[in-house]
């Protein structure tokens, strides 16, 4: 932990995942991972289906706790918390970008960005300018009053993107972010995340199948079988 | 802050889907309505009533002779027997006399204004000749003719020497002026007229017509020509004709202002029966002032139309069910949204307050439109039936916190199942 830059955000060590336990079909999905993953990094982990990422993200995101194993999140040693404090800790160290947006629907756009703030308990006035900054940020500020069903996918994926930055998260967890999108859109969903990286030095954990996308993240990080076969950085450029 | 937010949000949610809010709604808008239509219902029936006694005298204590409740009886066995009220025939001792009158009255001088006699000699029908109007002729001393406030349309009151001396002159209503003399009131007075009683005639003079009220209480199916009024002739004058020299069965004390009616009702009570009835083996004194007549009438009626809005708060339950199968309904459908708010930050806690609240949302707009619809049905209903509508305040105010208990009640499993929700799972739910 030299500068601000190397300090590590994420830090897993011997994650074992197992579900069904003490029953007979018990079942190990993640066989003792250690990760590490830096502050400002964009990185990525690829694997096929059944390959076991989505359980770490799962983990990462700590929406789900490692049956053996320690992480530490920004200093914080979540694999102990409580329930609580796991859901403070999701509002304000992680923001999540899903696979299939997960906006709520019936709200306009600014209420999705500024949901994160509300739970995070900022004032209506300050959580009303920082969610259109966002949605700014993303190339949304004519859509801010937009209900999801009226955006397209690009577009909603750009709203969940604004509204997992909305308390300045440690981390954005992305899942398969482009995988239920054209590759044009895909590519201008790859864009704002490589813009957050560099601009916003933020951390970004793609989770993705495409080798493809992987190739573009600093350090790509493949996933078989509920291990780490292989990792492989890129220079930053 | 939190709070503001979902309250919002409940509406939101209410607008999006506003026929299944709606038919959600109404099992609480039915209850709701039907609580408050009938306690309003109630709430003006019991004021009318009131209202009406109160004009009859709520200052007035009525003391009347009654059997004595129960008579004890033990046989030879030694088993003890208790008999209910034995119907005696009235003696001339039991009736209480002008002494006893006059006695209370310097007794209690400070509290007693005076009595109200009556002698009542029944019903009759006035005759002159083809013409006819039926009667209900009454004796009344001054006091009790004064508290009868009756509006002179023509002639004189009874005076104090139509009391004296006793004479046959009377007080009809204008009905009975209408019926036998066609003409205006005027014509009748000094007129003669024949009442036929029982099987006898009677001769009395009209020296007064008053005006007839139809009374606030009750229907009256006769037509004009057949309504029995009432006919007033001095109270000696009717004794008299029934030919009583004994006394009184039963008499109204008009009492002094500012004094209790109900409070004095049992001094009087006590004191009459200590003092002259407590040997009387049959008849016991029983007094009793408007003022608690009123009341035991109201808490009857009120007691009645609780009964009833306890039985229609029924529909609330039924209605409160509604609500929580919705809830279930609507969480099932939003699990991955309970999921992603989860991802997002919100604690069970969160997610418990915002169904919980959507729940006291669809409960409290359920209960304030069934308020709404309860007073517009009490207030056509009554108007139907002639009273003037006066709305349960607190019937209102109950059902208004009653439905947001039901929002609270029914909510909070629903609400519960959904905070409690594994966040991976809902967000995997399809």
């Amino acid at each position: 932990m030299q500068m601000g830059e190397y300090k590590t955000i994420i830090e897993l060590k011997g994650i074992v995942k197992r579900f069904y336990v003490g029953m007979p079909n018990e079942l190990e999905i993640l066989h003792g991972i250690d990760l590490n993953v830096r502050q400002g990094e964009f990185v990525s982990i690829v694997g096929s289906s059944g390959s076991g990422k989505t359980t770490m993200m799962n983990i990462i995101g700590i929406l789900d706790r490692p049956t053996e194993g320690e992480y530490l999140l920004d200093g914080v040693d979540v694999a102990r918390a409580k329930d609580r404090e796991l859901s403070l800790i999701r509002n304000q160290k992680i923001g999540f970008v899903f696979q299939t947006y997960n906006l709520i629907g019936r709200t306009s756009a600014l209420k999705n960005v500024e949901l994160p703030m509300l739970y995070a308990g900022i004032g209506r006035k300050e959580r009303k300018e920082r969610a259109r900054e966002l949605l700014q940020l993303v190339g949304m500020e004519d859509r801010v009053t937009h209900h999801p069903d009226e955006l397209s996918g690009g577009q909603k994926q750009r709203v969940a993107i604004a509204r997992a930055m909305a308390n300045n998260p440690a981390i954005i967890l992305a899942d398969e972010p482009t995988g239920a999108l054209d590759s044009k859109t895909g590519r201008m969903i790859m864009d704002i995340f490589h813009r957050l990286n560099q601009e916003q030095n933020k951390t970004i954990v793609l989770i993705t199948h495409s080798e493809e996308l992987a190739r573009e993240t600093e350090r790509m990080i493949t996933l078989k079988d509920g291990e780490v076969i292989g990792e492989r950085s890129r220079d930053r450029c | 802050m939190l709070i503001w937010e979902n309250i919002l949000l409940a509406f939101h949610g209410l607008r999006a889907n506003k026929m299944r809010s709606l038919l959600t709604m109404l099992g609480i808008i039915i209850g709701i309505a039907s609580v408050i239509a009938i306690m309003t219902l109630g709430n003006s029936l019991s004021q009318s009533v009131t209202d009406s006694m109160s004009s009859m005298g709520a200052n007035n204590i009525t003391v009347g002779l009654q059997q004595k409740s129960s008579s004890t009886e033990t046989t030879s066995s030694g088993m003890t027997f208790v008999f209910g009220p034995r119907m005696t025939k009235m003696q001339e001792e039991d009736y209480v006399t002008e002494e006893v009158l006059s006695d209370l009255k310097s007794r209690y001088d400070a509290s007693i204004e005076g009595y109200s006699l009556s002698e009542n000699i029944g019903s009759g029908k006035a005759q002159k000749g083809s013409k006819y109007a039926y009667v209900n002729a009454e004796g009344v001393n001054a006091s009790n003719l004064e508290n009868l406030k009756l509006t002179l349309l023509a002639g004189r009151l009874l005076s104090q020497r139509d009391q004296d001396e006793a004479r046959r002159v009377v007080l009809v209503s204008d009905l009975v002026v209408k019926n036998m003399f066609d003409k205006d009131v005027m014509s009748a007075i000094g007129q003669t007229i024949d009442v036929l009683f029982q099987n006898r005639y009677d001769t009395y003079t009209i020296v007064g017509v008053y005006q007839y009220e139809e009374s606030s209480m009750g229907f009256s199916s006769a037509s004009e020509e057949d309504t029995e009024t009432m006919m007033y002739l001095p109270l000696q004058a009717a004794r008299d004709q029934n030919h009583n020299t004994s006394g009184y069965s039963q008499f109204t004390i008009l009492t002094a202002a500012g004094v209790s009616a109900s409070d004095f009702c049992s001094t009087i009570e006590t004191y009459l029966n200590d003092r002259y009835y407590r040997d009387n083996e049959n008849f016991e004194i029983s007094a009793m002032s408007m003022e608690s007549i009123v009341k035991s009438m109201t808490e009857m009626l009120s007691t009645v139309a609780l009964v009833i809005a306890a039985i229609a708060g029924i529909s609330l339950l039924v209605g409160g069910i509604g609500v929580m199968n919705i809830m279930l309904v609507s969480i099932t459908e939003r699990t991955r949204e309970i999921g992603t708010r989860k991802a997002l930050g919100a604690t069970n806690g969160s997610i418990r307050l915002q169904f919980i609240m959507e729940a006291i949302v669809l409960c409290l707009v359920g209960g304030i439109l069934g308020i709404l619809l309860g007073i517009a049905v009490a207030t056509i209903a009554t108007s139907l039936m002639g009273y003037t509508v006066s709305p349960s305040v607190s019937g209102i105010l109950i059902s208004v916190s009653f439905s947001v208990f039901i929002g609270v009640f029914f909510g909070y499993y629903p609400a519960n199942k959904a905070a409690k929700l594994h966040p991976i799972e809902a967000l995997r739910y399809e």
